[in-house]
């Protein structure tokens, strides 16, 4: 197949018709650029957004629930055996909400290839006393270092520094809401009551902000020292592992193994979180949608011009045919022609959308409720540039298909007739 | 006995919008290499249908056809266009330039076309048909800068890019005034007797036709005279 002529063909045509084959490029070029530029904002919006919370949640947790005994003395009483057993008003046994044999999980836990890390924590429900009003709280008692090497936790902390957690003792750093609803600067000294009515006091020595406002108003952090004194707890006393892993998709399957082996609760962050999931979902599906919508208009756009083209060059193409152009080469010249429309406008529109993408990802974003976040979030993914650049020869291929084939239809003998 | 290059053998036209009428009535006749022949009629009789058929674009007829020994009927598009390519050289009434394209540029596309020689010898080819012709001085203009007379030449240069078996063409100077009919004329027959170019013109011009070598006449549909 002679390529060149056809390419040679295609090219006088289309010149001979230059603006309007440029206002086609355009169109695609403007639909690929607002195609990138909104999925690599809408991707680091979403990845912004996750981040919010899915960094800062553990992969697997491990926790011990406090329920009634699965199975009650009735059930093992051989007497009843073939009996329907109702028994009413269970209640759970007095149990301490922590995980047993927690420094030997650990361990396990540490030398398993699958895991990052993994971050003890205890949680506690205390009181926060300020003057004779008492504010519902939770004091999280983390392992500051491994806390931080897992969870990122000093990019929270908006003011202080997370290490004097452990190195003052009997500190705290209060979520920002809590310390602006009791007044507390760093430095001051807050009073808690724990739930079994024991007081504490603990110096303050920084702020925390999550971007989530429930949370800021209920929590703190402390030590797990501190917080073990506090509710005076023995060393290995542990109510949560958080587990990060290397691959988060596997969570789900190793909650399942981790509950089995160990005797715990385990939850994944799959199952923890869906909702964020579909958030993300359906954000990028929008941005899908719109931008498939501005390819197919462009593609109209191709298509009009197109058939334009063929309209005013119908003696051309009879003249082609007569002289020896078979239907295929006819269909080949436009077919290349839409091609090139869709090449040349969408390799622009792909640098264009670098460019935008690159301008919005400059663009100062200052929120009070996302401290690691300076300038709007652009997710620069090779992904969407392959599919923008796929979808644009897609959409000028079917918008050319139609009238080349309309073209290569053409029967010399009418319009030379027609003269 | 010279060599046949075409043969029709009982073709039959017929057109069926908006009544069916039969335009072409058992043609046979046959034409021999090196052949001038021209075909005469009153408007209508059926010329330029007969045209359309022996140069392979109308393939919706009766009969058969041979080009250079070749049947014609039941090939494929491409096959027709390829053979039209190599061995047909077509003259209309029109010129029928590409305006996209240069003069020298539309005379080597159907040579770019076959493909059988490089660019640059087809280019250089080009260039001698247009001295044939005398047009060589205009290769590199466009065709909408020529007159009338000049782009008719341009369009038997075309034709014969390929050195094809045969040319037709259908009232070629009927669109030209009387000093350029001549002048392409003189063309067609310096074609026939100096490079033995078989042609087969059709012409309202009876002292054209006297001047061919063979005057087939046609008169509703049937051929009357050869
Ligand atoms: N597409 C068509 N549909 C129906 N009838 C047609 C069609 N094309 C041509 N005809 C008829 O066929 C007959 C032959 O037409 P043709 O063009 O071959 O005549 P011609 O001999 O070339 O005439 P002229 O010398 O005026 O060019 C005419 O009567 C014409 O009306
Ligand atoms: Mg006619």
């Amino acid at each position: 197949m002679n390529f060149k002529l056809i390419i040679s063909v295609s090219r006088s045509l289309l010149m001979a018709r230059l603006k309007q084959t440029l206002i086609a490029a355009v169109g695609v070029t403007f639909s690929i650029t607002m195609f990138i530029t909104l999925l690599s904002f809408m991707g680091g919006l979403n990845s912004m957004l996750d981040g919010l919370v899915l960094n800062r949640t553990p992969h697997v947790r491990l926790y011990n629930e406090i329920l009634p005994a699965q199975h009650q003395p009735i059930d093992v009483s051989s007497d009843y055996q073939g009996d329907y057993n109702f028994v009413s008003s269970i209640k759970p046994k007095n149990e301490r909400p922590d995980l047993r044999n927690s420094g030997a999980i650990i361990r396990t836990l540490r030398s398993d290839k699958r895991v990052l890390g993994v971050a003890p924590k205890i949680n506690a429900q205390v009181f926060f006393n300020v003057g004779s009003i008492d504010l519902s709280g939770v004091v999280n008692g983390i392992d500051v270092e491994e806390e931080n090497r897992l969870f990122t936790f000093s990019d929270y902390v908006i003011e202080g520094d997370y290490m004097d957690l452990k190195n003052t003792p009997n500190s705290i750093i209060l979520g920002k809401g809590l310390a602006d609803k009791m007044l507390a600067s760093v430095g001051d000294v807050v009073q808690i009551t724990t739930s079994r009515g024991e007081r504490i006091q603990l110096k303050v020595v920084g702020y925390f902000q999550s971007g989530l406002q429930d949370i800021d108003k209920v929590q703190s952090y402390a030590s797990l020292n501190t917080t073990q004194k506090m509710l005076g707890v023995p060393n290995s006393y542990i109510t949560d592992l958080q587990v990060k892993l290397l691959d988060m998709n596997e969570a789900p399957a190793v909650a399942k193994e981790m509950q089995a082996t160990f005797d715990v609760e385990a939850i994944d962050i799959q199952t923890a979180n869906s909702q964020f999931e579909t958030g993300s979902f359906v954000r990028t599906l929008i941005s899908y949608a719109v931008g498939i919508t501005l390819l197919v208009v462009a593609g109209f756009g191709i298509y009009n011009i197109l058939n334009m083209m063929i309209y005013e060059k119908m003696d051309s193409i009879a003249i082609l045919k007569a002289t020896g152009f078979s239907g295929k080469d006819v269909n080949r010249i436009f077919i290349t022609i839409a091609m090139t429309i869709g090449v040349v406008g969408g390799i622009f529109g792909l640098l264009f959308g670098l460019g935008l993408s690159a301008i919005i990802d400059q663009i100062p974003f200052d929120t009070q409720a996302l401290p690691t976040i300076k300038t709007y979030p652009v997710n620069y993914n090779p992904k969407f540039y392959i599919i923008g650049g796929i979808f644009s020869l897609v959409t000028t291929y079917f918008a050319g298909y139609f009238p080349s084939r309309k073209a290569s239809k053409v029967d010399p003998v009418v319009i030379i007739r027609g003269k | 006995m010279e060599q046949t290059i075409l043969e029709a053998k009982d073709i039959n036209k017929y057109f069926h919008d908006p009544v069916t009428v039969q335009v072409l009535k058992n043609i046979s006749f046959s034409i021999h290499k090196s052949e001038f022949a021209s075909i005469i009629g009153k408007s209508g009789c059926g010329k330029s249908t007969l045209l359309y058929i022996l140069s392979t674009m109308d393939t919706d007829y009766e009969g058969q056809l041979f080009i250079d020994g070749q049947a014609i009927r039941g090939k494929k598009e491409a096959e027709l266009a390829f053979i039209r390519n190599e061995k047909i050289g077509f003259v209309f009434q029109f010129h029928y330039l590409l305006n996209e394209f240069s003069v020298l540029r539309n005379v080597m596309l159907p040579g770019l076309k076959l493909a059988k020689q490089s660019e640059k010898e087809i280019e250089h080819r080009a260039y001698e048909k247009l001295k044939i012709l005398g047009i060589e001085n205009e290769a590199l203009k466009n065709p909408n800068q020529l007159s009338g007379g000049q782009k008719q030449r341009v369009a038997i240069a075309r034709a014969l890019i390929n050195d094809p078996l045969i040319i037709m063409g259908d009232e070629p100077t009927g669109n030209l005034d009387k000093k350029n009919s001549q002048i392409v004329f003189a063309i067609f027959q310096e074609l026939a007797e100096e490079y033995h170019q078989s042609l087969l013109i059709v012409t309202h011009d009876n002292s054209f036709a006297e001047r061919t070598h063979r005057i087939i006449e046609m008169e509703d549909g049937s051929i009357i005279r050869m």
